[in-house]
């Protein structure tokens, strides 16, 4: 490997060839400011805040897209560079309305504070802001093109690490604009809810759809009963909105702030996630034992994923699992069993659920099957940016709150409920159960470490007392249609299958980088969002979804078994072609 | 394999256009040029045809159709009002004409009235500064014109439309 070397702000760097300039100041304590480059993404020199000195070169030079090279002698700050920038930063202001009080983002964007840290006190410019609507035609995304700095992270985001091509620039110069195609309204679009746009963006142009109004209502709402489940991936992120860093288990406290803002019952959607895995894992063993079904087995937990798949990749409908989501199971559950226990009504219950994604508030109108219990299954879902919000505005001294447990029922979880958080968590926690399933005993080791780990597409061969699984886990849906062609190849020529079982989160690192969760995510805080959920996983003494009680319970009292018609009824779903515009 | 035919002019034409294109790396522009000489604008299902036969999303193909001016999205009016605002004309009062159009039509800069009869454009010097400031309609040159002339050209197309109609 070949190393550079060069002097920056006169201290010696040495960096691997093909490292940027801003990459190598970073190496040695400097910050070079950006509105445009995001670690996650390639550099596309769009803001122009990041410009540097690199002694015997005439013009200013952008640190994001230019490779250090031997003996460079760069300048990151002088006062030229600091009135450039802070030119640069006036002009997009000029652009950008002028509502921080008001907006979504407010203490938590970043030209918020570039603007702050760079003492902007006027307006330097005319302010032109373009009349722009906002498009909350999905319901789980909002675009505001007003508030928009054509940075340009979104489009990289959708078109490149997910694929989905739903956001793209529309004209040009003064005009451009983030839209989709001819600049139709998002929900006709291929927009698969994921939300990436919405965590890269700096601004507020891209948030969730905000429910928490009518969450609010349906809580003092005293005619109704209201529960809330809370999903893996939120446990170990929402701290960060209260100052904690990412990866700190916050389940105990959560379920407290949560009873104390007036849910009637607190549930917890990795109890489902246990559920999840004995039907899954049962739907696995059923194909691949008793051939009653096509492999390899796809995993349906992640609804930006089915949502992908039914636009982009539909030919992969029989191979689905029918299985509908953790949160879909808990919404069910509440509806009925647990309803049938108090003697409420489903009707006059509200089930609210905490998730890590944009994607899930679509999921919970999707199909028909989203109303098994007679009504909607699960109300509101909301983001943990959202339910962050709601914390602090109830004055909520999170971090001082006492640890609390879930309430029975739906509450209890094992570490495999857990581990469903993050990318290659759902398929460890299916092999658990699938061992246990096929063998009759629990594996030696319940840690399948080939499934973990940020490489986009991790393939193995799992040994079940010499039966050979061969697995393969994608995720960031820009990574899935290598998988798909493999397993697409393998069954029109007739060849071996690649895989028998295939897990896919749309999100890169699964759902702790969900589009709902915190800003500001980047793989160095994906995997401390994931050691979060490991530790809490070890930290469990119970570790296979098959030995969870209440689990146990409910199938005992309520569903019969595994793959039972009142399983079918409740907890599986159906897929269908849709197509990626409407007309 | 029989061609199937959709039935929709706009599909079945740009299948037809797309296809010298479609193997040849980097011709979307000429395709998307083509498809406009036959219809005078992109239609959106054109657009889709040529992202489904090229195997180019379509959040692509409309940043191209976007970015270039030279694309239309919408269908021009029949009759097409191209003011000059080359230097001459733009001193001789270009400007007055051109808000005179605005108004009597109720359409911005490159609008088509809703009736799709008129469509306003501005071109930079069409060649024949002497007889600024310029206005041409439907190849038909008006030199010297004023905003109070307006008025009067408009309503020659109109009635010249309603005959042929």
């Amino acid at each position: 490997m070949t190393m550079i070397k060069a002097r920056i702000d006169n201290i010696e760097v040495e960096v691997e060839e093909g490292t940027t300039i801003l990459e190598a100041a970073e190496q040695v304590q400097v910050k070079i400011p950006t509105l445009c480059k995001h670690p996650d993404l390639c550099a596309t020199a769009a803001c122009g805040i990041c410009v540097v000195k690199v002694a015997g070169r005439p013009n200013l030079i952008r640190a994001c897209c230019t490779p250090l090279d031997n003996g460079m002698e760069i300048t990151t700050r002088d006062p030229e560079l600091v009135e450039v920038r802070r030119n640069v930063i006036e002009l997009i202001l000029s652009k950008h309305p002028n509502e921080c009080l008001t907006c979504i983002r407010n203490g938590n964007c970043e030209l918020q504070k570039l603007s702050a840290d760079f003492g902007i006190r006027c307006e330097e410019y005319e302010s032109i802001v373009p009349d722009l609507p906002k498009d909350d035609s999905t319901k789980s995304i909002v675009l505001d093109p007003r508030k928009c700095i054509n940075c340009g992270r979104c489009v990289e985001v959708c078109q490149n690490q997910q694929a989905v091509w739903a956001l793209s620039f529309l004209n040009r110069g003064i005009s451009t604009q983030i839209a989709a195609a001819g600049g139709i309204p998002l929900a006709e679009s291929p927009c698969i809810k994921c939300g990436q746009c919405s965590a890269h963006c700096p601004t507020g142009a891209i948030t969730e759809y905000d429910d928490t109004l009518a969450v609010w209502s349906a809580i003092n709402d005293e005619k109704k009963h209201c529960v809330v489940q809370i999903a893996p991936a939120v446990r170990v992120a929402i701290g960060e909105a209260f100052g904690l860093k990412p990866g700190e288990l916050t389940t105990g406290k959560l379920y407290a702030a949560l009873r104390r803002i007036g849910f009637d019952a607190v549930f917890d959607t990795n109890f489902s996630a246990d559920l999840t895995i004995m039907e899954e894992a049962s739907e696995f063993v059923e194909r691949f034992v008793n051939k009653t079904a096509p492999l390899p087995l796809i995993t349906s937990c992640c609804p930006a994923w089915v949502d992908f798949m039914e636009k982009y990749h539909y030919d992969m409908i029989p191979y689905f699992s029918s299985c509908k989501s953790p949160q879909g199971m808990l919404g069910a559950l509440a509806k009925t069993y647990y309803a049938d226990k108090k003697g409420i009504k489903p009707e006059d219950m509200v089930v609210v659920s905490i998730m890590p994604c944009t994607a899930k508030k679509y999921e919970i109108s999707r199909s028909k099957d989203m109303y098994s219990s007679g009504v909607q299954d699960v109300d509101y879902s909301l983001t943990t940016r959202e339910v962050a919000r709601m914390l602090k505005q109830s004055g909520i001294d999170f971090l001082a709150l006492a640890e609390e447990e879930a309430d029975s029922l739906l509450g209890e979880y094992t570490g495999a409920g857990t581990i469903f958080g993050y990318t290659g968590g759902v398929m460890e926690a299916a092999l658990r159960t699938a061992y246990y399933f096929v063998t009759g005993e629990d594996p030696k080791d319940l840690d399948f470490v080939q499934t973990r780990g940020l490489e986009g597409i991790k393939e193995a061969e799992i040994d079940i007392k010499g039966t050979k699984i061969r697995i393969a886990v994608a995720h960031g849906t820009g990574n899935v249609e290598t998988v798909v062609n493999r397993i697409r190849h393998a069954i029109e020529t007739g060849e071996e299958l690649p895989y028998h079982f295939v897990e896919v989160m749309a999100c890169p690192g699964g759902c702790i980088g969900g589009g709902g969760q915190p800003t500001g995510v980047t793989d160095k805080v994906r995997l401390e969002r994931t050691a979060g959920l490991e530790k809490d996983d070890h930290a469990h003494q119970i570790r296979c979804s098959h030995e969870n009680k209440e689990v146990q319970k409910l199938y005992e009292d309520f569903l019969g078994k595994p793959l039972s018609e009142k399983s079918h009824e409740l907890l599986h779903t159906h897929y269908v072609p849709r197509p990626c515009y409407k007309r | 394999m029989a061609e199937e035919k959709s039935g929709n002019k706009y599909i079945d034409e740009s299948v037809n256009v797309v296809k010298k294109w479609k193997n040849k790396r980097g011709s979307l522009i000429m395709a998307l040029h083509e498809i406009q000489g036959v219809f005078g604008y992109i239609p959106w299902e054109s657009a889709r045809t040529v992202a489904e036969q090229m195997n180019i999303p379509l959040a692509r193909i409309y940043e191209v159709l976007t970015f270039y001016n030279y694309f239309k999205l919408e269908a021009p009016g029949k009759v097409i009002i191209s003011v000059c605002d080359g230097t001459a004309c733009h001193i001789k009062g270009s400007m007055n004409v051109l808000d005179a159009f605005k108004q009597e039509l109720g359409v911005e800069e490159n609008e088509t009235t809703p009736d799709r009869l008129f469509h306003l454009q501005v071109v930079r010097c069409l060649g024949c500064c002497g007889l600024s400031p310029v206005a041409v309609v439907n190849g038909k040159t008006y030199s010297s014109v004023t905003a109070g002339d307006v008025k009067n050209i408009v309503a020659e197309w109109r009635a010249k439309e309603a005959e042929t109609a």
